[in-house]
This record gives structure tokens, sequence and C-alpha cells, in this order.
């Protein structure tokens, strides 16, 4: 240990100790000559004894500096010195080698990192795999559909025996509902209400403070409010005692009771593309009861229980409570573990993905052999020299190693830099609705992987050569590689890897091609509305306007004030932005008895008069809603075409009567076009629309405005009008329509992002080596091209032969990458839209780029070929 | 071959070193290399020079110390000494040795049978 600690320091300290060395061995030789002069011997004498006396004086100080020192790292420190000499003397081919292993290490490390946060990582909760979503089953795919009814929700989770506890939150929670005020400046907060035991179910504890008490669940409690790490931290300073402090949450009083930890991100698991600011708590009570279904429900499953045997019981005690609660929504509960609840969908995206920067690293390993053995060939010469002057074949294999090894680590090196740039970049990324992507870290393993995979490609392609060289000492030197065997073997192993490399981009391309035109297929959707020069704003009024009057009132003298606006064409508000939260009702033609199963039920938007025109949803048959739709007038009721269908088959739906929300008759006054509601892939579903003014059964107010202003000058230009009618009225931004529909396309957008880039590499790299393996053949035939021209080949023809020769390879490479595409692009049938897996159009457009590319990558060295003068390729032989 | 030879060579040059050094006290390389030379009558050092490489040794090892320091006819010359630690080992390798040439001395007496 001693003794290697003093041989590492005299490593490092080689040019004091060489000094100190040659300052003993002087002194040496003088004590010599002293002592042979004392004997009688002349100086010249003395001097020349002394010296054969000492031997070798060079060879003793070797003897030396290796027993002091560590003569495998000499070694290793010279050939490394060699290396990046060698390096600096190839900067084109050193910059790109590193580059392209740095970009596939650093792509792949980051898609696996994330792949492991979203697939792999278990949920940041205690005991993760024992959570169950418990979504119900209901044969609408709209939230209300898939939520729970409280009642329901209570017999459930008290009769069944295989959950030890289960626990809800609100559902029809909406981007701002809370109206935080401090020192009477207003804020729109996300606020989500969750049962009582929702905090210690998922094992979060409050980081200050508690979690939410019995009583504070209670209906009509003094309200608790939990807050999140960084409405903490960014509206009350991080203040320390803030717990029990009170504030005015919605114009009334609430006491803050503990402050959540920043590891706990709501939106990240369960709204992804969202963030909540604080948390209140939900009364299961009969009064939430009467909303209908209404709640999520996450449980934690007993030891031992499965998910299986769990929906097993499930599905019998939900038909039994629903047979007992007959007046009640049904329960037909679904279970699922939560994290396939969060994650599954976006599993075979990801799968896509990481298959995708798999087939990258392969194209980079084989672009990084094919370049190392391009170069090996070149070098022969080198090495021959070196060996004919005394390198032991394990040297020269060691330094070839050296060089290779400090080449592909420095690209694994600038991978880990940008992998680690990837993945913090993908943990910030706030505007893609995909799950957990904030927790998405630079994951060692793969880091580790990706290093390794590199570094051996380094070793394997740089060992082949390395082994050769001494053996074609004579070859090399006599400067006949011309028909080496080696090199015709080189020739084919790079034949092959251009070959591998053109299959696998062209893999990635079909891949990418079919998702990217399946992306603009959906943005080609047809919405309903027209998003763009429309944007939406929550002006929720204050508490104080709380009769139906009083709002009537507010909502008129709003858009009336709105509508005044310089530059606003249109404006109307709604409780139901498309996108958006739904729900859905009962709707039923008036005089028609539905069964219980059968019922139709329709997704539920409460409008102004107005909102049609500012959203850009074109009405189809009879009149918008006015301003004298009230209370006072007769209840009426728009629908959308899928709804009319669905009721009254073919009939004219105008003036026909519905029984929809209240219990009053409702005239059909108006039909609009089918608007996408879920999502752009989902087929609209039936719609409705209530107005405004003869209901009170809405959550919240988004107001639409249509303009072609800044959309900055018009959130200005709005709340200045509208601050004079409610003071109260919250500082808030308009949100573009587009942004709307931009976050629900975001995890494909995001996908095809990716993807594009990955093939982008691809086929730049496969270009690249094409160009490379031809021009290097060129180079290699100089010669024979020589000849050919001097017996009279016209250099249209040689320009012709060795493009035939890039195009055979690519021919071959297209081929067999056509066939792997459609064997694989099978498996992503489920992640297209509107084109089949086999579209020929990608296919087609993906070959000739990629035809295209490769004889563009051939054209150079064939022109260079066409261009060899004959005169100087046969005198340089 | 030729690589064992030398390592046994070394070993033993390490331990003569020690032995010189525990008897004469504090000594420059040259010094070590003269007294070997006189008691062994020139047999063993073949170069002067090769004794460097066992010094360096023995000292990373911790059982010799060096200095600089100004020699008796006023020549500035590296001064080696035997260590606390030196001393232990040269007491082990003086049993070895002699364990060993006791049994070698036994062994090559064995006489031709018959």
């Amino acid at each position: 240990m001693r003794e290697l600690f003093h041989r590492l320091t005299s490593f490092f300290k080689k040019a004091d100790h060489d000094r100190e060395l040659d300052a003993e061995v002087e002194s040496h030789i003088a004590f010599a000559i002293d002592e042979y002069i004392r004997g009688g011997m002349a100086p010249e004498e003395a001097r020349r004894q002394a010296m054969i006396r000492f031997g070798g004086r060079e060879a003793a100080k070797e003897l030396q500096r290796d027993a002091r020192s560590l003569p495998f790292l000499e070694c290793l420190a010279q050939d490394l010195r060699y290396a990046l000499r060698t390096m600096r003397r190839e900067p084109g081919f050193t910059v790109f080698a590193i580059l392209i292993v740095g970009l596939g290490v650093g792509a792949s490390v980051t898609v696996f990192s994330m792949l492991n946060a979203v697939l792999v990582r278990p949920l940041p909760f205690h005991e993760p795999e024992s959570l169950v979503w418990i979504a119900n089953a209901g044969s609408h795919e709209g939230l209300s559909g898939q939520t729970l009814q409280v009642l329901p929700f209570l017999a459930f989770k008290e009769r069944n025996r295989s959950f030890s506890d289960m626990a809800a939150y609100f559902a029809f929670y909406g981007k701002g509902d809370s109206k935080l005020t401090i020192h009477g400046e207003a804020e729109r907060l996300n606020a989500l209400p969750v049962s009582q035991n929702f905090f210690p179910l998922l094992g979060v504890q409050p980081k200050l403070g508690r979690s939410f008490t019995a009583e504070e669940c209670k209906w009509n409690a003094p309200k608790a409010v939990l807050l999140s790490d960084g409405l903490w931290k960014q509206r009350f300073a991080a203040d320390p005692h803030v717990v029990g402090r009170r504030i005015t949450l919605d114009d009334a009083a609430a006491t803050v009771v503990g402050v959540l930890p920043a590891s706990f991100d709501f939106g990240s698991v369960f709204a992804p593309g969202t963030h909540m600011d604080l948390y209140f708590p939900f009364p299961l009570t009969q009064e939430t009861d009467r909303w209908g279904n209404t709640i999520a429900v996450v449980g934690r499953l007993k030891p031992g229980a499965t998910v299986a045997s769990a929906q097993a019981e499930a599905t019998i005690l939900g038909d039994r409570i629903s047979k007992e609660q007959p007046n009640r929504n049904g329960l037909t509960p679904h279970l699922s573990l939560l994290k396939e609840h969060v994650s599954g969908k976006l599993r075979p995206a990801l799968i896509v993905l990481a298959f995708a920067v798999g087939v990258v690293m392969l194209i980079v390993c084989a672009n990084l052999s094919n370049l190392l053995l391009a170069r090996s060939t070149t070098r022969q010469k080198e090495l021959a020299i070196r060996s004919a002057l005394g390198a032991g074949r394990s040297r020269l294999v060691r330094q070839i190693l050296t060089e290779s090894i400090l080449l592909s680590s420095c690209g694994a090196l600038l991978g880990a830099v940008l992998a680690l740039a990837g993945t913090q970049t993908l943990s910030h990324l706030t505007t893609f609705s995909i799950p957990l992507l904030s927790d998405v870290h630079l994951n060692m393993g793969a880091l580790l992987f990706t290093l390794v995979l590199a570094v051996l490609t380094g070793v394997v392609f740089g060992l082949a050569p390395a082994l050769q060289a001494p053996k074609a000492v004579n070859d090399a030197l006599k400067e006949q590689h011309r028909g080496s065997t080696n090199s015709r073997k080189h020739a084919w192993i790079r034949g092959a890897l251009v070959v591998s490399e053109i299959v696998f981009a062209c893999v990635l391309m079909v891949g990418t091609g079919l998702l990217l035109r399946s992306f603009l297929r959906v943005l080609d959707v047809n919405l309903g509305f027209q998003p763009a020069q429309a944007a939406a704003m929550r002006i929720d009024p204050s508490a104080r306007f709380s009769t139906p009057q009083q709002m009537t009132g507010y909502l008129s003298e709003a858009l009336r004030r709105v509508r005044e606006v310089n530059g606003v064409e249109a404006a109307g508000v709604t409780d139901a932005l498309p996108l958006g939260r739904n729900r859905t009702w009962f709707a039923g033609a008036k005089g028609v008895v539905y069964k219980r199963n059968e019922a139709p039920l329709a997704f539920v938007h409460i409008v102004s008069d107005g909102y049609l025109k500012a959203m850009g949803i074109p009405l189809k048959a009879g009149r918008d809603f006015s301003e004298r739709d009230t209370t006072a007038t007769e209840s009426v009721i728009m629908i959308n075409e899928t709804l009319a269908r669905r009721l009254f088959s073919g009939q004219n739906p105008i003036g026909r009567l519905m029984k929809a929300g209240d219990d009053k008759d409702k005239h059909v006054v108006g039909v609009v076009s089918d608007v996408r509601h879920l999502g752009l892939e989902q087929a609209s579903g039936p719609e409705m629309y209530f107005p405004i003014r003869q209901t009170r059964d809405y959550a919240s107010i988004d107001l639409v405005v249509r303009s072609k202003m800044n959309i900055n000058d018009l959130g200005v230009s709005v709340r200045s009008v509208l601050l004079p009618i409610d003071p109260g009225l919250p500082r808030e931004k308009f949100r573009p329509l587009q942004q709307i529909v931009d976050q629900s396309v975001s995890p494909r957008r995001f996908i095809v992002l990716l993807l594009s880039g990955f093939a982008c590499f691809a086929l730049i790299l496969a270009s690249l080596g094409i160009y490379a393996v031809i021009s290097y053949s060129v180079g290699q035939r100089t010669q024979e091209i020589g000849i050919r021209m001097a017996l009279g080949a016209t250099p249209g023809e040689l320009q012709k032969n060795v493009l035939l020769q890039t195009l055979s390879l690519a021919a071959i490479g297209l081929l067999l990458g056509t066939a792997a595409s459609g064997l694989l692009t099978r498996t992503m049938r489920g992640m297209l839209f509107g084109i089949t897996p086999s579209d020929p159009v990608t296919f087609a457009g993906m070959l000739i780029l990629l035809a295209g590319v490769a004889a563009a990558a051939g054209y150079l060295p064939a022109r260079r070929a066409s261009r060899i003068d004959p005169m100087i390729a046969l005198r340089a032989e | 071959m030729a690589d064992s030879k030398l390592d046994l060579l070394q070993g033993t040059l390490d331990v003569m070193v020690l032995q010189t050094l525990a008897a004469l006290g504090s000594q420059h390389g040259y010094g070590i290399a003269r007294r070997i030379e006189q008691v062994s009558g020139d047999e063993v050092l073949l170069n002067q020079g090769t004794i460097y490489a066992s010094l360096v040794r023995l000292q990373q090892r911790g059982w010799i110390a060096a200095k600089w320091g100004i020699s008796d006819n006023n020549r500035k010359a590296k001064f080696y000494s035997i260590t606390v630690r030196g001393r232990a080992r040269l007491a082990d390798d003086m049993a070895y040795w002699e364990r060993l040439s006791n049994v070698m001395a036994r062994v090559l007496a064995i006489a031709p049978e018959a």
C-alpha cells in the first residue's frame, strides 16, 4: 500500500526524482574517481575506470526509475500523450467520432433515464405497489363515467375486504378554482379537494403541520388548507410559522394546517402537465353525494390481496350496492395498479422511443467501427514501421487500444454531459402532459451501460487492426495493401456495416414517418371550434355576487363591457372549455322512456350568448342563446349534431322538447357542430348547451374572447373594464385556446419531436457511413481508375460505376430495411392515427428520402473519381 | 527466464544493502557498493549502478532513510541509514537466509546412492 503510494507520487514527481538521481549518480562517480586518484591513477584513467565500474549509466537510471515508479503507468502516460497527438493531428476525425458517440450516448441515456422514471421506478409514495386506482367502468368516456358517487363509494369502502383503506379526491377541479387574497391582491390558484385520509393513505407526511382531521372534513366545517411546497415558498416566503395562519381563500377565512413536502407533486402523478397549489378537505357526506359521480379513488390493498382478487370482489360488491341504491349512479369498479393507471397509456410510445434510441446507438456503434476500421487501414504503414523499429506486439496493441478507448471515452464523457443536460431539461418541462417527468434523473445504470457499450466498440474495432498489424509489416512497408486479403476483408466488413446502418436508419425513419404523419393527422382533425385568435380567462366573480340575479347581472354587465373593448370581435362565457374537465348528464327526448343502462348521456356546457361565436363553433340550425334566455322565459337548450341524431334520428330537432338538467322541459332552439371535447383523437360524443342565465349548476366561469389583439394587451384591456364591477378580480392572463389544444396533443408531440431528432441523426450517420466507405474505396482504387481513364474510360462512365456501387449498398440496405420496418411497425398500430402501419405514402417517402441521401453521399466521391488525373494517379505507383 | 534471475539478484542485493547499512551506519551509495564489493570479492555486483534501484525500493518500503549530506572528503552525497523497520526486516531476512542455506547445504550434501 505504502509502496504503491510512493510509486504513484514518484510517477507524478518524475522530473524532481530524475534530477535527484542525476545528482546522486554524479556524486557516486566523483567518489569513485577520488578513490582511483588516491590509488595513484591518472585523472583521465580514473574517470574511465569509474565509469566502467558504474556500468551503463542510462540503464542504471532506467532500472531505478522502474523500481521507484509504475512502469505500466509510465507506458500508459506515453500512450495517452501519443494518442492525444494523433487526435490533434486528425481533428476532423476526432471531433466527428467524439460527437457521434457523445450524441448517441447522450440520447440513449436520457431516454432510458426517462423510461426508468416513468415506467420502471415505483411511484414516489409509501409502498406504491399496493396502491390501486379505482375507477367506475361506466359506459361513458367522460370523467362523469369514470368517477364514483360518494355514498356508493362509502358503502364499497365499508364492506370490501381487499383494501385496508381507500381515499378520494374531487375529480372535477379546474384550473384556477381557488382565489387566494393576500393584502388585497387576489390570485387564482389550482386547488384540489381531497378526502381526510388522502395523504395518510399515500404515505405523504406534511413537512410542516399536519394532515386534515375528521372534524375539518365535515360539511360546512371551517376551512382548513394544506399548502404545496411551491406555494409556501412563493407566496408565504417559506415562513416556518405559517401553520395556524389565517388566510383569505375564495373571499372566506381559512386556516393553514400544514405544508406538504416538495417531493409530493400531485400533477406529476395524477394530472400530468398541471400543478396543484393547495389542498382542502372534501367532505364525503350526503351533501356531496348529491353532486353525482365526482370522486376519483385510490385504494391500498391489504397484504396478500392482489388486483385480480380485489377486482373479483369489487365486481360482486359493486353490483350489490348498485341494486341496493337504485336512485344513485351505478357502481362498476374497475381496478388497476396506480402505476399502471399513471403511465400505462404512455408505455407503448415510450417503448418505441427506447427502441429508437437503441437503434440510434447501434448506428453510432456501426459508424464508429467503420471509422476506426477505415483509419486502421491507413495507419498500417505507421504500425509496420514501429513494429520494425522494435515495438513489441503487445506494446502496439496497447497503444492502439489506448487510442480507441481514449476516443470512445471522450465521446462517452460528452454523452454523459449531454445526458445530464437532457435529463435536467426533461425534468423541467412543464408544457408536456407526461406523467412523472419531473422525477427524471440521470440513471446511473443506463449511463454505465451505454458508456461500456461505447468503450467496448472502441476496444473491439480498435483491436482488430492492432492484432493484424505486425503480420502486415512486409506488405505494408511495400505499400502493396491494394490487393491484400486484409483490405478486402475490411471492405467486406465495412460494406456490411454500412448496409446495417441503412437498415437501422430505414426502420427508424419509417417508424418516425408513421408517427409524424399520425401527428399531422391529429393536428388536422376538425376540432369543431377555431382555436386561432381565441383566448380564455377565468372571471368568476367575488363571493358577494351570490344570488342568481346578482350573477346574471354580473355576467351581462361583464359581457357588455368586454364586447365594447376595441378589437374584441366576440365574447362569451362557459363553465367547461373543450379538452378540459367534462361532466355528463342524462339527456333524453321528452316522452321517451329509456332503460337504465341505455339512458342517453351528454357532455354538459353551460354557456352564455356569444360563446359559439367566440369559440368559432358553427351553428348548424336554429338560433344561438340570447340575453333574453333567462329564468323568466321558457327553458331552452342547444345540442350538437351527434346528440340530435341520437335523440331525434333524422327529424328536425328544433322546437322539440328534452329532459335534461333540472325538471323543466327544455326547448331545443339550436343545433351546433360537434366539438372534440375529450381529446383530439377521440370522436365527439353527445353534447348539450344550457344558457347560463337559466341554471346555477356551474362551478367556474371562463370568458372566451375572439380578437386579433396581442394577448397581453387584451388581458390588460379586459381586466381594466371588469375591475369596476368586481374590484376583487384576480390578476390573470388570457390563455390562448391554441395552447389548450397543444397541451392536449403534447405527449404525441413530445414523442414525435424526439423520434424525429433520432431519425435525422440516424440519417446523417448513415449518409456519412456511405460517404466514408465509398470515398475510401475510391481512394484505394485511384490507380485502377487512372488506368481505366488512360485506356479511354470517360468520366461519366466512372461516375456511374462508383454511383452504382453506392446504390447497390443502399439497395440491399433499403430492401432489408423495408422488410424489417414492415414487421416492426405492425406493433405500432395502436399509436397510429388515421393511417395504417403499412401506410404506402410513409414507406415510399422514407425510401425515396433515404435513397436520395445515399445517392448524394455517393455522388461526391464519384465526382472525385471522375476527376482523377490519370497521369498523377499512375505516377503515384 | 532472464526476468526471474534478476528478481533473485534484486532480493539478494536488498539484503546485502540492509546488512551493510546495519553494520556501517549512515553511508552513501558509493560507499555501500564498495563495501559489498570488498566483502564479496567482486562476485556480486556486476555494475555499481544497479545499487540505486535497490536503494530506492528499500527507501519506498520504509526500511532505509535517505538524507543529503557532506562526506569526509567534502563532497555532497545522499546518505542512507537503516530504519527501525529496516532492522526488523533484516532480522527476518537473515533468519530466512540461514534456514535456506541450511536446507540447501543438507540437500546438496546428499550423496549419490551406491
